[in-house]
């Protein structure tokens, strides 16, 4: 059927056009657009009947028109030629070259929608990452096979995160480092440029695989972007046994995308206008992270998305939290406090941290430090709050010492620049560090033998 | 019956042409690949199919079968110790058939058939048996012995029943009366048709899950129904998961609905290495999975609650107390919505079909304590425990309002106290359980006398604490008088040492009653001797620094072996610290 081409198009509204005539579209099915001027484009049936098939269009809809354009029905899916070549190479965001290089050929063409990785297959993640930050490491440990997003603000710094981790993650047992993939949703290109450059001086590029889609290409190409690095970063991963990164900026754009194709269908929004499939559609993404048993290979994803005027409970980091396992927050106000990387670690999380922390992994120490470190420093807050109305000599001792811990973890621990790389033992002494200004009964999250452990090893530890 | 013709597809909904005497929710096979489907509209030949997979590349015009029966499942031996997914395929065997990714149009039983199980007649040739009777038994786990029982609509005498070893298609039994029954050892239930039972019964005894706050303060009642809603990161998955592992019932079914593929590998990777506290047993073979992860289809996550459903109601026919987690059933309230909105149904609150409330109500009333139908009196539980997962942490969404009408225990989980990691973070001033005060004479009769009276002291505490929370907001810590000071003391204690408990830790992830009595005993006595002692004169910082105000905190990682003697220790210690300082006063 890829021999007959159609001119029956009898309407184009947004991205949407609608071929008559048409029997036998399969759903999902590629469709190849040849304008008059001899252009060719690109698009995917998003609803077939008999006599009809709606084609959502990827690429813009400028010189398309209802006489002379035709339509040829490719008879596949959207499916997307992997091999190894594709490390160092820099493609847009339907999968083209980008950097001059040659196409990429290869006899394994695999379909852009995978099918779910069945949970019995799923191994556990538990092997440790070290990204070498401090509030990372220590209090949101991120694990291979994880999806850990980054829920950002407009103007704080998350790309210069995203780019530290893709630079310093390893795994502490292991040589290999990580594969990285990335893909950009509608980022501007100056980003771009920020990203390409930053895995040049790295010299990660060699082992990265750029997607990207500007913020000047089409909207509806940054549906399929995601979804080729995925498929991308699946082959790698499991054919070819690597573990591979992927990080995905900026899932806003992604959203938005999504609720524009839905509105130009007409379907029944859910909150604020974003379809109700959102979650669903998300998910498809998001959980194509992990590890299978008996293969070597992982996928790690760190999706980056900016919250609207930063607000957490906006549908996009809403749905994004509920599916992924935990998030990393960004802070305006320790952004403002010159604290880099500005992570908020009270209401960041990572969901996976206690299968990939502990004896043999970290340091048996690990959690109850975490916690004690959690604690004390969200009862340090408070007491800021409380100091900022009462005054700090109106507090108690213990407010007062727990404050003096607070502002040490943003200074000392949080914050610690853009080139350093702690080792984890490095973080979890820092930690031991700033507990010490606490008794011993103070410390009520730590087991005993721990404190007995540990707490001797820093310099200014004392009962 | 004549076969259909697909005349559209739009995402997970197909419309078939020419399916002549096709009825609403039969199952249907889609396409050359044999997709799975149910009828949910019909107009004439015209049939809409919400499909319960992947829809990516059917054709129009290709055929669509109808198998004439509504999505049904086989109950029998076997169920236990299953992973399934929405649609009752055991996972396992998927994997084994289909590879790592779960590929499309598989059917595949959802018992083991050519397993064969040693049954063991009660009954013999000649006796007369009526609905719901049992007449024989498998041992399917060490744990659970499941029943095998007469179908609800058969009675009559056995004109034969066997022994030995039988697969479950077999039969084991013949009913003969005007017409001739075969009894197998599995049956086949519809599972959006609720099972009969003779008559419910109202919940007294509470459903003990070793969760402390729970437990304590907002117990559930053996066949009662619990709602838990929380933003995400508050915790609803870990809680959800330890109910699952220490509820002291016979069987769990635990539905993942809509959820991560990696927290369902993290309870398939958990649950065969827990024991049972009581029998010591592997906690799976008395636990049934329904994993339908958030990127398999979304018709698939809607059947889901119904299939885990079913196959609770099942063993609470056969006598036993059950247990059914769902998480989330927001997942699920958006699969109808997303099925809704494809139908182009007029919605109704936040998108959502106007028949969410209804569909809500009729999930958790399927739930509850019943003397099922049987000839002699056999009393069984299915207790409901819905996880609500509401956009932004709003309680006011639908979702969360509709579920709270119809569920008699609230669990609030609070993101504030999340993020200063208490856990479990349920919050105990917003909380409630409407089963607590008619469960006070079982916990008379097997905890103690003073239980009630303790418990209502320690959620005075608490409220107290509130309120004095507000007043240090305002003037300071420093400028409470010394009594405030400890009323906030023993507040902190019941907040630290009682509610926290981490479960993660191999001691605090479970507390018996017993021993969740004699921690809050201990705490409320030693709140009350400070306030003595206070009133004395004494200050609050010193009683702060006691040895025995340590020995408190020391109770929850106790073995529950050793939790007497340490109680003891603490008392007499208690009592003579106390002593002493009063003595330094006086002098």
């Amino acid at each position: 059927m890829s021999t007959i081409s159609y001119k029956t198009i009898d309407k184009i509204a947004g991205p949407l056009m609608f071929v008559q005539g048409i029997d036998n579209a399969a759903y999902g099915e590629i469709v190849e657009i040849k304008l008059v001027n001899g252009d060719r484009r690109q698009g995917q049936v998003l609803d077939t009947r008999q006599g009809l098939a709606v084609v959502q269009v990827f690429g813009p809809t400028l010189g398309l028109n209802t006489s002379g354009t035709s339509v040829k029905f490719l008879g596949e899916t959207a499916q997307i030629s992997v091999s190894d070549d594709m490390l160092g190479r820099v493609f847009d965001g339907l999968g083209n070259p980008r950097d001059n290089g040659p196409k990429i050929v290869s006899k394994h063409k695999v379909d852009l929608v995978g099918s779910g990785i069945n949970p019995y297959s799923r191994e556990e993640p538990s092997e440790f990452i070290q990204t070498g930050m401090s509030n990372i490491d220590a209090m949101n440990t991120l694990v291979r096979g994880q999806k850990l997003p980054v829920f950002s603000g407009a103007g704080l710094p998350h790309n210069l995160l995203a780019s530290q981790i893709a630079r310093q993650a390893k795994v502490l047992s292991a040589s290999e480092s990580f594969s990285v993939v990335f893909a950009a949703m509608g980022i501007t290109s100056e980003e771009a440029n920020f990203f390409v450059k930053q895995f040049e001086e790295s010299g990660a590029l060699g082992r990265t695989s750029l997607f990207l889609n500007l913020s000047s290409d089409p909207s509806m190409e940054r549906l399929l972007t995601p979804r080729l690095a995925l498929t991308t970063a699946e082959y790698l991963a499991y054919e070819r046994d690597m573990h591979v990164l992927v990080i995905m900026t900026d899932m806003t754009n992604y959203c938005e995308a999504l609720r524009e194709i839905s509105a130009a269908r007409e379907e029944v929004p859910g909150r604020r206008g974003y379809p109700g499939y959102m979650y669903t559609d998300l998910a498809s993404l998001y959980e194509r992270a992990g590890k299978i048993k008996g293969r070597h290979g992982s996928v790690t994803q760190i999706p980056i998305l900016t919250m609207p005027a930063d607000d957490i409970t906006h549908p996009i980091p809403d749905l994004t939290g509920y599916i992924t396992e935990g998030q990393i927050v960004m802070s305006r106000d320790l952004h403002r406090g010159d604290i880099h990387p500005p992570v908020d670690v009270l209401t960041s999380l990572s969901r996976l941290m206690n299968q990939g922390i502990g004896k043999g992994r970290t340091r048996e120490d690990h959690r109850n430090l975490a916690d004690q470190l959690y604690s004390t420093y969200a009862q340090g807050k408070d007491a800021r709050a409380l100091a900022a109305i009462v005054g700090e000599e109106a507090l108690s001792d213990l407010d007062r010492k727990f404050l003096k811990v607070a502002n040490n973890f943003e200074r000392k621990f949080v914050n610690q620049g853009m080139d350093e790389n702690r080792s984890i033992e490095q973080t979890l002494d820092i930690g031991w560090e700033l507990l010490s200004e606490l008794t011993d009964s103070e410390l009520n999250r730590i087991k005993p033998e721990f404190i007995e452990k540990y707490r001797k090893r820093t310099s200014t530890g004392g009962k | 019956m004549a076969d259909g013709i697909i005349s559209r597809i739009t995402g997970p909904v197909v419309v078939a042409s020419g399916l002549e005497g096709a009825q609403m929710f039969d199952v249907v096979r889609i396409g050359d690949m044999g997709l799975v489907g149910e009828i949910i509209r019909l107009e004439g030949s015209k049939a809409t199919i919400q499909v319960y997979e992947d829809t990516t590349g059917l054709r129009p015009g290709e055929k669509v079968t109808n198998t004439k029966r509504p999505l049904s499942m086989q109950l029998g031996p076997g169920l236990l110790t299953s992973i399934y997914d929405g649609i009752q395929r055991p996972l396992d065997v998927l994997r084994e058939q289909s590879g790592d990714f779960i590929s499309r149009g598989k059917v595949i039983p959802a018992l083991d058939q050519t397993k064969k199980w040693d049954f063991v007649p009660l009954k013999k040739k000649g006796d007369t048996v009526s609905p719901g009777e049992i007449i024989g038994e498998v041992q399917e786990t060490p744990l659970i012995m499941h029943k095998i029982m007469v179908p609800h609509n058969v009675e009559g005498q056995l004109s034969e029943i066997s022994e030995g070893k039988f697969t479950v298609n077999e039969i084991v039994a013949t009913v003969q009366n005007s017409v001739k029954t075969d009894i197998g050892l599995s049956s086949w239930w519809t599972v959006r048709t609720p099972r009969p039972v003779l008559r419910k019964l109202p919940p007294e005894e509470p459903l003990l899950t070793g969760q402390r706050v729970l437990d304590t303060f907002f117990p559930v009642a053996k066949g009662g129904t619990a709602a838990i809603p929380g933003p995400f990161g508050s915790g609803k998955t870990v809680t959800q998961q330890q109910l699952a592992k220490w509820a002291d019932s016979n069987v769990i079914v635990y539905v993942g609905c809509g959820e991560r593929g990696n927290e369902m590998t993290e309870v398939l990777s958990t649950f065969p290495k827990l024991e049972d506290p009581k029998s010591k047993r592997p906690l799976m073979e008395r636990t049934i999975l329904v994993a339908n992860t958030s990127n398999m289809p979304v018709a698939a996550r809607e059947a889901s609650i119904y299939t885990g459903i079913t196959m609770g109601e099942y063993y609470r026919d056969m006598g036993y107390g059950v247990a059914l987690m769902a998480d989330s059933t927001s997942r699920w309230a958006e699969a109808l919505r997303e099925i809704s909105g494809r139908l182009e149904e007029m919605p109704g609150e936040e998108g959502y079909p106007a028949y969410l409330g209804r569909r809500l109500a009729e999930f958790y009333e399927r739930g509850g304590k019943a003397i099922v139908i049987s000839p002699e009196e056999r009393v069984g539980s299915l207790t409901l425990v819905g996880a609500v997962s509401p956009p932004g942490g709003d309680f006011s969404e639908p979702v969360s309002q509709n579920t709270l009408r119809v569920t008699r225990v609230f669990w609030a989980l609070d993101a504030s106290l999340a993020s200063r990691r208490h856990f479990p973070s349920i919050n105990w001033l917003t909380s409630y359980s409407l089963y607590a005060d008619g469960m006070g004479d079982w916990y008379k009769k097997n905890v103690a006398a003073e239980w009630i009276a303790l418990r209502k002291e320690a959620l005075e505490i608490l409220q107290r604490e509130s309120e004095l929370q507000e007043i240090v907001q305002l003037v300071g810590y420093d400028a409470l008088p010394e009594p405030e000071k400890g009323v906030l003391d023993t507040a902190r204690a019941i907040r630290e040492d009682y509610l926290q408990q981490s479960a993660y830790d191999d001691v605090d992830t479970y507390t018996s009653i017993r021993k969740q009595f004699l921690m809050l005993e201990a705490i409320i006595e030693f709140g009350k001797m400070e306030t003595e002692a206070i009133k004395k004169g004494i200050p609050s910082t010193k009683i702060g620094s006691l040895e025995s105000r340590k020995m408190i905190s020391k109770i929850k990682w106790t073995k529950e072996d050793q939790v007497e003697q340490l109680v003891k220790d603490f008392k007499s210690k208690m009592q003579q610290e106390f002593n002493s300082l009063l003595v330094e006063v006086t002098h």
